[in-house]
């Protein structure tokens, strides 16, 4: 009688650990469907409103490339073809976009176009110098606002007063697309040039540059610097109360906000030191400064990860303890290594706060070409185009976005890469 | 039986220490050359560590403290002035799981030679690679693929080749810290023919837990308990008729 009330205990217990163990299931997957939804939204947010910045606007404009007007003779230089009047050129042709246009029209169709318009002209004729005392139908950069009008970002119902563009302009506009004589194509800009006052020519270019001369420099400075360290206090270091306190310091440094480590690029690289303001060999040491804890923390796990045999295995045959540490433990923990320098990168790569307080939020139009030019980098890039009143940067920082997210892929894809490619099972 | 042999080894109260807990208590033996010495006892007697105090592995545990006198070829080891490096390149080590490097089978037994410097030209390294195998008794089966990666033979192969790499130094001792105990029975009757070759030319020092092993490849065999030598002799009298009655009392399984 007693053995069948247990039985039946028993059974009824195992009915509810079964249901527990389902219902846990479930959680597990409703909060995975959940961090997935998030990723989604987010993805699609920023890949809805930054795909458009791919592609420019382009108008057709018909150009005469006089002679007399440009000021010009077949035998010309490139030296005086720079100096030619492009801009007289440019005058006529905007002129002549419709017939009959009155003086205020004209004023108006002017701001239709990019002011990049000379630079596209002249550049033109500088790789085709036959075309003089021709007429050449050209695709030249849209202004922004009709970029962003036709892009539908910005909406004609809109009060005449609140717009950018007037009616008149929208009625040339629509003229324009009957006629056919406006597209879109792509925008070699965003990627071939800095950034710019003028949205319809303002590129990532400046800013993916500097962003890869910085990480060159935290990786100059931080690969050797964490290797050292971390063998150090892995291999050889004493076992006492100072290399405790260092180790426990490594971690509160990792956890350090990094704006702090821009004041301290401030305080003590620009003002004591003397570097160059807003470069990337500062940004690039602040950084490194504040990656090297991750790095080394990431290396000695990787080297205390490496199996002792294989340390006392060179040992017992009489190798040195640097010998048996450099043949044999670094080598089985470089993939290890590497995976951390890379995730230690990615992080410096997104990191925007340190960088502002060492002045790489300046304005820079050029792309850098060397670690002590001025320069921007990617994520200060995004928050002064999302700072920007004007709308087409808008759709610009969803695309440096993009690209700064396929950047940071790219480089965990390497870490995976390198890791699966190097380690050594044994 | 007449000891014909030198001793190469004379251990003299040896003390070790972890921390406070004391792992060996006034260890003194001696070791005769061209022999093998088998140490036996059970889990946790001290016969490990007084075998990697021969070679100062011991060092490597930081809490670890030896005192006490070690000569080996009447030379002193216990002291701070003792060069580790030739020590340790003059008493070769086996380990209880074999730990290749993860490297080509040829690496592995060239790498001592070649950090001591011992072969001048690349054909002298291969001289020295392919009798090291040879002598280790694993030349044949792996003579076709040097440079496949050591980590890929068996188990018992591993063994070998990790015997292979530490002969290939020109030790004058072997220790091996129970270099059976990872293997299969084939595996183990193979290192166990190997060991009985070796003997010819080294002294050798094995930790075993099986006592049947001892008998079979040791000529003089002692017994750890607790830290402490209970007895040492010729490994004949050890097993047949032993004067201390836990020596007694271990042999025949009634501890350990």
């Amino acid at each position: 009688m007693n053995s069948i009330v247990t039985q039946e205990r028993i059974i009824a217990l195992r009915k509810k650990r079964s249901a527990q163990d389902l219902r846990f299931k479930y959680y597990g997957f409703i909060a995975m469907c959940l961090a997935l939804a998030v990723l989604v939204f987010l993805l699609y947010s920023i890949f809805s409103r930054g795909f458009t910045a791919f592609q420019k606007t382009t108008i057709l404009l018909e150009i005469n490339y006089d002679q007399e007007v440009l000021k010009l003779t077949p035998d010309s230089t490139e030296k005086e073809i720079e100096k030619g009047k492009f801009f007289k050129v440019k005058k006529n042709a905007l002129n002549n976009v419709f017939e009959n246009l009155s003086k205020s029209d004209a004023k108006l169709i002017k701001k239709l176009f990019s002011t990049n318009i000379d630079n596209e002209i002249k550049n033109y004729f500088l790789n085709n110098p036959s075309v003089l005392n021709t007429k050449q139908k050209l695709w030249v950069t849209a202004h922004s606002n009709v970029d962003q009008m036709l892009k539908g970002n910005s909406s004609r119902d809109v009060p005449e007063d609140r717009r950018k563009l007037n009616d008149i302009q929208l009625s040339f506009i629509d003229q324009l697309v009957q006629e056919n004589r406006i597209q879109k194509e792509f925008n070699n800009f965003f990627f071939t040039r800095a950034d710019s006052r003028h949205p319809e020519i303002a590129g990532i270019a400046g800013s993916f540059m500097g962003s890869l001369l910085t990480l060159f420099v935290v990786f100059i400075l931080s690969f050797p610097i964490a290797i050292g360290a971390s063998v150090y206090l892995e291999e050889f270091a004493p076992k006492n109360k100072l290399t405790e306190l260092i180790e426990v310091n490594i971690s509160n440094l990792a956890a350090v906000p990094s704006i702090v480590f821009g004041l301290l690029g401030l305080g003590v690289l620009l003002n004591v030191f003397g570097f160059p303001r807003s470069t990337p060999l500062v940004g690039g040491t602040v950084l490194a400064l504040m990656t090297l804890p991750t790095i080394i923390i990431a290396c000695r796990a990787s080297l205390k990860a490496v199996p002792p045999s294989i340390k006392e295995g060179a040992l017992a045959i009489g190798a040195t303890k640097s010998q048996a540490v450099f043949h044999h433990v670094v080598p089985l923990a470089l993939p290890g290594t590497l995976t951390g320098t890379i995730i230690g990168l990615a992080q410096a790569l997104g990191e925007t706060a340190p960088l502002i307080m060492i002045g790489m939020v300046a304005f820079i139009p050029n792309i850098p070409t060397g670690i002590t030019e001025p320069s921007a980098s990617l994520p200060v890039q995004i928050f002064l185009w999302v700072e920007s009143a004007e709308r087409g940067f808008q759709e610009k920082s969803a695309a440096a976005i993009m690209i700064i997210l396929l950047f940071l892929f790219m480089m965990n894809a390497l870490a995976v890469y390198l890791r699966n490619r190097f380690e050594k099972k044994w | 039986m007449v000891d014909k042999n030198n001793t190469k080894i004379l251990a003299k109260d040896v003390d070790v220490f972890y921390s406070e807990k004391q792992a060996l208590n006034k260890i003194s033996m001696d070791i005769k050359e061209k022999e093998v010495t088998a140490l036996i006892g059970p889990s946790g007697c001290g016969k490990s560590t007084f075998l990697r105090c021969i070679n100062r592995m011991n060092d490597l545990i930081e809490i670890c403290k030896v005192s006490g006198s070690i000569k080996v070829d009447n030379e002193e080891i216990i002291s701070s002035a003792t060069d580790v490096v030739s020590l340790r390149s003059k008493i070769g080590m086996v380990f209880q799981k074999p730990n290749p490097f993860p490297k080509s089978i040829f690496d592995n037994v060239a790498y001592g030679p070649s950090i001591h410097g011992l072969a001048d030209t690349k054909s002298d390294l291969e001289n020295i690679v392919i009798t090291s195998l040879k002598k280790a008794g694993l030349y044949n089966e792996v003579k076709d693929r040097l440079n496949e990666p050591g980590t890929s033979l068996s188990g018992g192969q591993q063994q070998r080749l990790c015997i292979a790499r530490a002969i290939a130094v020109n030790p004058e001792i072997i220790l091996m810290d129970e270099p059976c105990s990872a293997l299969d029975p084939i595996a183990t009757a193979i290192i166990e023919e190997l060991i009985d070759e070796l003997r010819l030319n080294y002294t050798i020092i094995i930790v075993t837990h099986s006592m049947q092993q001892a008998a079979r490849v040791s000529q003089k065999t002692c017994f750890f308990h607790l830290g402490e030598l209970i007895e040492t002799g010729d490994t004949n009298k050890i097993f047949t008729n032993p004067d201390n009655t836990k020596t007694q009392d271990y042999i025949t399984g009634r501890f350990g």
